[in-house]
């Protein structure tokens, strides 16, 4: 057999090629591929959610606005800022390790940790004041059953449940459950981002990125703009439905 | 023809990937794709053997008419856990785990799949699931039934429901790093001039097969955490008395299950497209056609899920629909099947035990995807949904397909795996053995569902009992056919004959090494300017003779 031609560039490989790779352009193709590739499987994943969400939206079109209009529009609409700045300096330090500025990178690592932690500190806020208004679906919290405080009409009073005509308790749950589910997985999506942003953080502290070898940063890049497109859709669909039937 | 094995094969270096290290941690530990398979093969054979125990209590109990054996409850348990073991854990990770593994990187002319840390850890993600199955099992069992029904299983069911699931949760993620491994190996890792056209069909096939891993398992992830939520912490979506629809649930599950089995037969039938191929010494007829069929399936198998809920309250047109589509995915599979046959005629065939099993899937996968069509008309679902009929159809496909062709492959492959040739005679003679025994299990449970007996029954009436004396007597045969392999496989491995690096004479880049490979597959990175399925006509030499110098300059 005739000896192939990349086989000889081993001479000079860069010392993060890996050993069953040929060169470091197919070691990156292979990364970037693989992640594109899980971003599918996790669109996925969050697909069954959706499902779930806009059947029983459609179906009980009432209950799920009355439960909707309980949720923190201010926090929400924040918190889907902080995570857009986020993905604006994640996309900062894959261009400069691109380019080879490893003071901008490592800057730029550490604001998007930082802004992902914020995103997650606003987020306990609200799942606190849930906690409080009893709207924690199910037995999810032992000895905190969900039985949120219904107002009556003239009573607004922000931390009882107002439901419009139609609207069944039983109904509003279920978009709590939904709403717990979607948020709750997002948000564990988010801490292994952060976690994973921390060790990008120390390696490039440590000068292991130059513009030869990137792909883990842009890797991890990807995944982090993939978090911040499932809250983007999760927003407006968890908190700015069914607005118009109050206004 | 036979002027071929004229030339000798340059000696077998010693070291090899089963040799080149020693100890249990360097098994352990192995990013070698090949040792991985291994691992899979020893793993998954196990659980086979765990299933098939389930399947003997099944066809022992059902011997008689009463319900004598095995309580109703109990004999819920064994045929859930039948369904589940056989499933998860030895039919989908069976093929592509396995065989894939191992073939994947060598028919690609590739070291290793592209990311070998994550094929070792969708290896131990696979042992956990089992580890936790496997407590479930022990714990007390579930009973279910495999597809997991709400509300029984979230409300009333008093079995492991919970930890079953979580187990199956957690294989299913070994199944996604599996896939997107094979996807991402496939577009980026092929070896210089292996073009996609160039690709053998069992690459093929294992594409579409990843493709549906990474697609359908996620949604019977979540499908199956929500499940668990909905039972412990009594917060759901499916089931009624929370505001629910359990047909979510079913949707839900089929878009996987149903997927799934193409999981199953896909890897099959690249390893059967492979095998008429050789076997017959005959490049593939229309090999585009087979090829992109498979990727039919894989899509047309997305979109047929709901002909498992004809007899519920789905609407009658979305009804039609999914009995049209499922009729539609008919037509890829028979062009397969047409094209092998047609690849057979006035081929040369060699009737070695990989082509047995070969010829046998073609037949059981024809009667058992007929029969499917049946079940996809919807008139005749409604008689037929729930019986024995649909019982028998369905383990034509799962083991006179998926399992005949992993046989096959195994037999075909096992020269280069293990580096030892297994005993041809046994391996023929297991074959028919298997073939015989499947056939007289499952042909009468045709006849038995047609008639009306209703599956997932402990006792039934006596007259269906002579249906069930024939197929717990062919279950002996084919349980017995099963050991035969077992026991010739282990023995070969000491005690076969040595293996040339192509005891087949076939042009395959996984035949261009020695056997057993080295653990980097190939001395050096190997350029392709070959067909798949070159094969010389006997009047046209210069193929082989090409060959021949490329072995010789190696």
């Amino acid at each position: 057999m005739i000896e192939s031609p990349a086989a000889t560039e081993h001479i000079q490989a860069h010392p993060a090629l890996q050993h069953h790779f040929e060169n470091m352009e197919q070691q990156r193709e292979a990364g970037t591929l693989g992640m594109w590739v899980f971003l599918v499987t996790e669109i996925m994943f969050f697909g069954g959610m959706f499902l779930a969400y806009t059947l029983y939206r459609s179906k009980f079109p009432a209950d799920f606005a009355s439960a909707s209009n309980h949720l923190d529009i201010t926090l929400g609409a924040v918190n889907t800022g902080v995570l857009i700045l986020s993905s604006f300096t994640m996309a900062t330090a894959v261009w400069s390790t691109q380019v080879g500025k490893r003071q901008t990178q490592i800057l730029c690592l550490v604001l998007t940790l930082l802004l992902g932690l914020t995103f997650l500190g606003i987020k306990a806020v609200e799942y606190y004041d849930k906690y409080e208004d009893a709207l924690v679906p199910g037995q999810l919290i032992p000895g905190r059953p969900f039985g949120p405080e219904v107002a009556q009409e003239g009573d607004h009073d922000r931390h009882k449940l107002h439901l419009l005509p139609g609207a069944t308790v039983e109904h509003v749950q279920m978009f709590y459950w939904i709403y717990f589910a979607m948020t709750g997985m997002h948000a564990l999506h988010m801490v292994i981002g952060a976690g994973l942003i921390t060790f990008l953080i120390i390696f490039s502290v440590k000068g292991r990125y130059d513009p030869e070898y990137h792909s883990p940063v842009e890797v991890i890049g990807l995944y982090w703009h993939f978090v911040d497109i499932i809250w983007i859709f999760l927003f407006p669909l968890l908190y700015l439905l069914g607005r118009h039937f109050e206004h | 023809m036979r002027a071929i094995e004229a030339f000798e094969p340059p000696p077998p270096s010693k070291v090899n990937y089963i040799n080149a290290q020693y100890g249990l941690k360097s098994w352990l530990l192995t990013k070698d794709h090949k040792r991985i398979a291994l691992l899979y093969l020893g793993s998954i054979t196990f659980f086979f053997f765990i299933g098939g125990l389930y399947a003997l209590m099944i066809r022992l109990e059902l011997l008689t008419p009463q319900g004598d054996l095995l309580q109703s409850t109990t004999y819920n348990k064994v045929f859930t856990q039948h369904g589940i073991i056989m499933i998860f854990f030895f039919l989908i990770p069976s093929i592509p785990a396995t065989l894939g593994n191992f073939l994947v990187p060598m028919m690609i002319g590739a070291k290793d799949l592209a990311f070998p840390r994550v094929n070792l850890l969708s290896w131990y993600i696979y042992m956990l699931g089992g580890v936790i199955t496997i407590y479930a099992l022990l714990a007390g069992g579930v009973d279910t039934g495999w597809t997991f029904y709400t509300p029984f299983s979230t409300t009333f069911s008093n079995s492991y429901v919970v930890a079953t699931g979580l187990g199956i949760f957690v294989n299913g993620f070994s199944s996604i790093l599996t896939g997107l491994n094979f996807i991402v190996t496939i577009h980026t890792m092929r070896a210089p001039g292996m073009t996609w056209f160039r690709l053998p069909l069992f690459i093929w096939s294992h594409y579409a097969t990843s493709l549906i891993m990474i697609l359908g398992t996620p949604v019977v992830a979540i499908t199956i955490l929500l499940l668990a939520f909905e039972r412990v912490a009594r917060v759901g979506i499916f089931d009624p008395a929370l505001g629910g629809d359990p047909i979510l649930f079913q949707h839900l599950f089929w878009f996987y299950s149903h997927p799934a089995v193409y999981i199953m037969v896909l890897p099959s039938m690249g390893v059967v497209s492979e095998l008429i191929a050789n076997f017959s010494r005959k490049n593939i007829f229309g090999y585009k056609f087979v090829a992109f069929s498979s990727l039919a399936i894989a899509v047309f198998g997305f979109l047929v899920w709901g002909h498992h809920l004809f007899v519920t309250s789905q609407s009658v047109y979305a009804g039609m629909i999914f009995s049209f589509l499922s009729f539609a995915v008919a037509i890829p599979s028979a062009i397969k099947v047409f094209n092998w046959t047609a690849t057979l005629f006035k081929s040369s065939i060699s009737y070695d035990t990989p082509m047995l099993y070969a010829l046998g899937f073609i037949g059981l996968f024809t009667i058992g995807g007929m029969t499917g069509l049946f079940l996809a008309s919807l008139a005749t679902d409604v008689h037929l949904s729930d019986t024995y009929f649909v019982v028998a159809h369905f383990h034509y496909i799962m083991v006179g397909g998926a399992l005949m062709g992993y046989l096959g492959g195994l037999h075909y492959w096992w020269p280069k795996i293990s580096g030892r040739m297994y005993p041809e005679g046994w391996g023929r003679f297991a074959a028919l053995v298997i073939f015989v025994g499947f056939n007289l299990t499952f042909l009468p449970q045709f006849v038995a569902g047609y008639l009306g007996m209703p599956r997932r029954y402990h006792a039934y009436p006596p007259e269906f009992q002579v249906f069930n004396v024939l197929s717990t007597a062919g279950a002996s045969i084919l349980g017995f056919g099963m050991l035969i392999p077992a026991i010739y496989l282990v023995w070969s491995m000491r005690y076969g004959k040595h293996a040339e690096a192509n005891p087949w004479h076939l042009p395959g880049l996984e035949w261009r090494t020695q056997s057993p490979p080295p653990t980097e597959n190939f001395e050096h990175t190997p350029i392709v300017d070959w067909e798949a399925y070159e094969f010389a006509p006997p009047e046209e030499m210069e193929v082989v003779g090409r060959f021949r110098r490329e072995l010789e300059t190696a």
